[in-house]
């Protein structure tokens, strides 16, 4: 047990310095780390409860999504419908799917076939799975078209990919640093700031789904006509400005996909702050042919289904740009050209969970946390002094190594430190003495059973490591769990835990075995110092 | 120089004999934990039972508790605590969850932020949805039992099914007595208590473990020797490291506890209870006499039996470790 060859001793000494080197980055400024090579600057990562900042878990709403999803399916049945000539009634949403009636029995076939056009094969992780998008049933005259769970999935997993990529605009426009914007689960998207105090506008402009359509104003009847009887099928009543009512056709003229450019500015006439736009050539054409065949009619521009303004068409509008003009604040022109280059979200996002820590309480949680691991670890190494003497030295320095092994791993994994975190690595300090204390126990009983000094120690280290290895997995399964089910600060504490459990079983089967060994041979001892 | 003895060498307590003692005390803690978990209940936090919490810190002077209570007062958001969070400028408001789903909790805290406006500073705000406490629940309860049936598991392995159960039941002795603790003393429950309790279960078992192996050990030496005497021999022969163990722990707990902060204090607080004090207990007049109920050691002679003199310490070559493949079988 105390014999090391050459080689193994020198892989153990280096393999606990290259360890210990990863931590370096951590003790020098970021601007400095920044020009060494990238190999180097990987460092611990301070949690949000250390360095401030807000952690937002977000919602897709999934049901909207499917709700849209069925939408567009009822547009897609009509128009093929339409075009292949075939009458039809009642089509509609009836729970999971869309249902239609066909009015001649002699065109259900064709019907079917036209519509399993609509249908299309579902790529599995090897080609093509057997699923189809939509399972489509008939019962004499009535088919009825349901997307398949799989293609709904898809559609959601989507969805969230969309908004990621939206959330990464709107966050990036605010010139927030670092944000961290990833998924969660199936439906959820974790956004994390370093350094925002005050989430409020984040959160404002992150929770507006910002679908921008300018569609024509429908003047078949007034409002209040279409609100007393039932609006055409083709138009429907929004809300403006004031609890004003319009009646607006369905139909998209141009959407805010189609945009390129949004601009917060002034009216040149009242100095009213108004967002400015221009379309990409697509939108230009379309909102041209528009606006010229529309002259002298009111058109709407809607934004969340709430309508901002709807002003009459003067003249035809060719050079493809135009401006917004609500009763808007300076605040809200600059939010609003912010969502409208970022685009819009496929579905509306619900804030499901908000921790934000101030700068202040992070710093404060910093000292803290230093002011422990100093004291904490003053108070094991002097009582590890007193108990072992010369070992106890070996202990101590075995902890160190430790902990400076624990925040070189930490580096390499660019892990998050917070501030359960620095207790689990506090706690570390007094776990890996044990595993010191063990063997220096069994060494005195050894001594007290008879043995020769050399003999002691060679058996206390032989019968303590089986010991240690033992009891230290039980509680690296209770962190590998945490780990598992924790966010945040108390992931964090489960991956101090862990690896300072691992780095504990390192140094206490190699470094202090060692540094024994390395005694032993150079005093030839005859009875034992502990 | 002389070196530090906490415990002096070769101990020879008999602690089997509490044991006609401690098995009912540990009954009826864990009765009154459990009627304590019923009938006084936890305190859960906004983890587990949604809703609001805030951390403000007032700018001018001492916090003016009766004046934010009527503000907060007047904004109608149902149940709400008021309550100083060390220093005197520093207050900890908690909101109840709103009815309404995950958009009111954001309301809620809006109004608040308006209503105190720019005379406090906002050190900590955290807004829990009712979608997301209801999880966190359930993954803090699941995360539990899936670490008891994980180490259970591991134990089984290394050890004999008696081991493992006396283990297990110990350690889950230790739990229910923390959470009786944190019943009575009102301290938050939320997912760092878990992970509290988690830590709990790690170290209690780590050093049953170490109690364990040392009576595999001795059950292989001593075949003679009555189940008694041989657990009194290898507590004692554990205890001086058990001592020292938690000593040092005891410390590393005591700095957090000094000078880790608010924020991870009940943590530490809980923690100190769980390992230090269950812990210690538990593994000494819980887990090693529970053997003996478990049927480890049945066929051994009767307590009258001259133990047989201990031998001498075998010479064979410590590169074997006999420990590790052969189990003891209670024959």
């Amino acid at each position: 047990m105390l014999f090391f060859t050459r080689w193994k001793a020198v892989a153990i000494l280096l393999t606990a310095f290259v360890v210990c080197l990863c931590a370096v980055p951590n003790f020098f400024p970021e601007s400095k780390v920044k020009n060494w090579p990238a190999w180097a600057q990987r460092h611990v990562v301070l949690g949000l409860d250390l360095q401030g900042g807000s952690h937002l878990l977000l919602e897709v709403d999934t049901a909207a999504v499917r709700k849209e999803r069925l939408q567009s399916l009822a547009d897609d049945v009509l128009r093929v419908l339409r075009q292949a000539r075939i009458p039809f009634t009642g089509r509609s949403i009836v729970g999971n799917g869309v249902q239609v009636h066909v009015t001649k029995d002699t065109d259900v076939d064709n019907a079917m076939v036209k519509l399993k056009e609509l249908s299309t094969p579902l790529s599995g992780i090897l080609g093509a799975s057997g699923q189809f998008s939509l399972d489509i049933s008939q019962n004499g005259g009535t088919i009825t078209l349901t997307p398949s769970d799989a293609a709904l999935t898809e559609r959601i997993r989507q969805a969230v990919d969309q908004s990621i990529q939206i959330i990464e605009r709107r966050v990036n426009e605010l010139g927030l640093v670092e944000p961290t914007i990833q998924r969660e689960g199936v439906d959820r998207i974790l956004v994390q700031v370093p350094g925002l105090q005050d989430p409020t506008r984040l959160k404002d402009i992150l929770g507006k789904t910002a679908k921008l359509d300018f569609r024509m104003v429908d003047v078949s009847m007034t409002p209040e006509q279409a609100e007393q009887t039932h609006p055409p099928a083709d138009s429907e009543l929004l809300d403006g400005e004031g609890g004003a009512k319009y009646l607006i056709e369905k139909r998209v003229m141009v959407s805010g996909a189609d945009l390129t450019d949004a601009q917060p500015g002034f009216d040149q006439r009242d100095s009213q702050p108004i967002v400015s736009f221009k379309f990409n050539s697509n939108g230009a054409r379309k909102f041209a042919e528009a606006t010229q065949a529309n002259v002298g009619k009111p058109f709407a521009i809607v934004l969340d289904n709430k309508v901002i303004e709807a002003p009459v068409i003067r003249e035809p509008i060719l050079g493809g740009a135009g401006q917004i003009s609500g009763r808007f604040t300076v605040q809200q022109v600059n939010d609003l050209s912010i969502l409208l280059r970022a685009g819009a979200l496929p579905a509306p996002l619900t804030i499901i969970e908000e921790r934000t820590v101030g700068p202040g309480l992070g710093q404060d949680s910093i000292v803290a946390g230093e002011h422990a691991a100093y004291a904490g670890a003053a108070l094991v190494i002097i009582f590890m002094f007193v108990t072992y003497g010369l070992f106890g030295l070996f202990a101590n320095i075995a902890v160190a190594v430790n902990v400076a092994m624990i925040f070189g791993v930490l580096s390499l994994l660019s892990a998050t430190l917070t501030l359960p975190g620095i207790a689990g690595i506090v706690l570390t300090v007094g776990i890996a003495v044990d595993s010191n204390v063990l063997i220096y126990e069994r060494i005195r009983e050894e001594v007290r059973g008879g043995r020769s000094a050399i003999n002691a120690i060679d058996a206390g280290f032989t019968r303590a490591l089986a010991t240690i290895l033992d009891s230290n997995i039980t509680t690296f399964i209770a962190a590998a769990v945490l780990f598992y089910i924790g966010t945040g600060p108390v992931r964090g504490f489960a991956v101090t835990l862990g690896v300072g459990i691992l780095t504990s079983l390192f140094t206490a089967f190699t470094l202090t075995r060692l540094i024994v060994a390395y005694w032993v041979r150079m005093w030839r001892p005859r009875t034992v110092p502990i | 120089m002389r070196l530090l003895r906490i415990v002096p060498d070769d101990t020879k307590f008999d602690f089997m004999r509490f044991r006609r003692i401690s098995f009912p005390i540990s009954a009826i803690l864990s009765i009154v934990a459990i009627s304590l978990y019923f009938f006084h209940g936890l305190n859960f936090g906004i983890d587990f039972i949604g809703g609001t919490l805030m951390e403000v810190q007032t700018k001018a002077g001492p916090a003016d508790l009766s004046k934010m209570r009527a503000t907060i007062e007047g904004l109608k958001l149902g149940d709400f605590q008021l309550q100083q969070f060390g220093a005197p400028d520093d207050v900890l408001i908690r909101i109840s969850e709103q009815p309404g789903g995950d958009q009111a909790q954001q309301q809620a805290v809006q109004k608040v932020r308006d209503a105190l406006g720019d005379e406090v500073d906002y050190r900590r705000v955290e807004v829990v949805g009712p979608s997301v406490s209801t999880e966190l629940l359930a993954y803090g309860t699941i995360g539990l039992m899936l670490a008891i049936g994980a180490i259970l598991i591991y134990l089984w392995f290394r050890f004999e099914w008696q081991f493992a159960l006396g283990a297990m039941i110990a350690n889950v002795h230790d739990l229910v007595l923390t959470v009786g603790f944190m019943s009575l003393t009102h301290i938050d429950f939320d997912l760092t208590s878990i992970a509290a309790l988690l830590t709990i279960l790690g170290y209690s078992l780590n050093d049953t473990v170490v109690i364990y192996d040392r009576i595999r050990e001795m059950l292989r030496r001593y075949k003679r020797l009555s189940m008694p005497d041989l657990l009194n021999l290898s507590i004692n022969a554990t205890l001086s490291r058990s001592i020292v163990t938690h000593v040092t722990v005891a410390m590393s707990l005591l700095a957090l506890l000094l000078f880790g902060g608010q924020a991870i204090h009940s943590f530490t607080a809980t923690m100190m209870f769980g390992v230090v004090l269950v812990g210690t207990y538990t593994s000494v007049f819980i887990a090693s006499p529970i053997l003996i109920y478990l049927g480890v050691g049945t066929g051994r002679m009767g307590e009258q039996e001259e133990p047989e003199p201990e031998p001498e310490p075998t010479k064979a070559p410590a590169t074997t470790t006999p420990a590790r493949r052969v189990r003891a079988r209670g024959q």
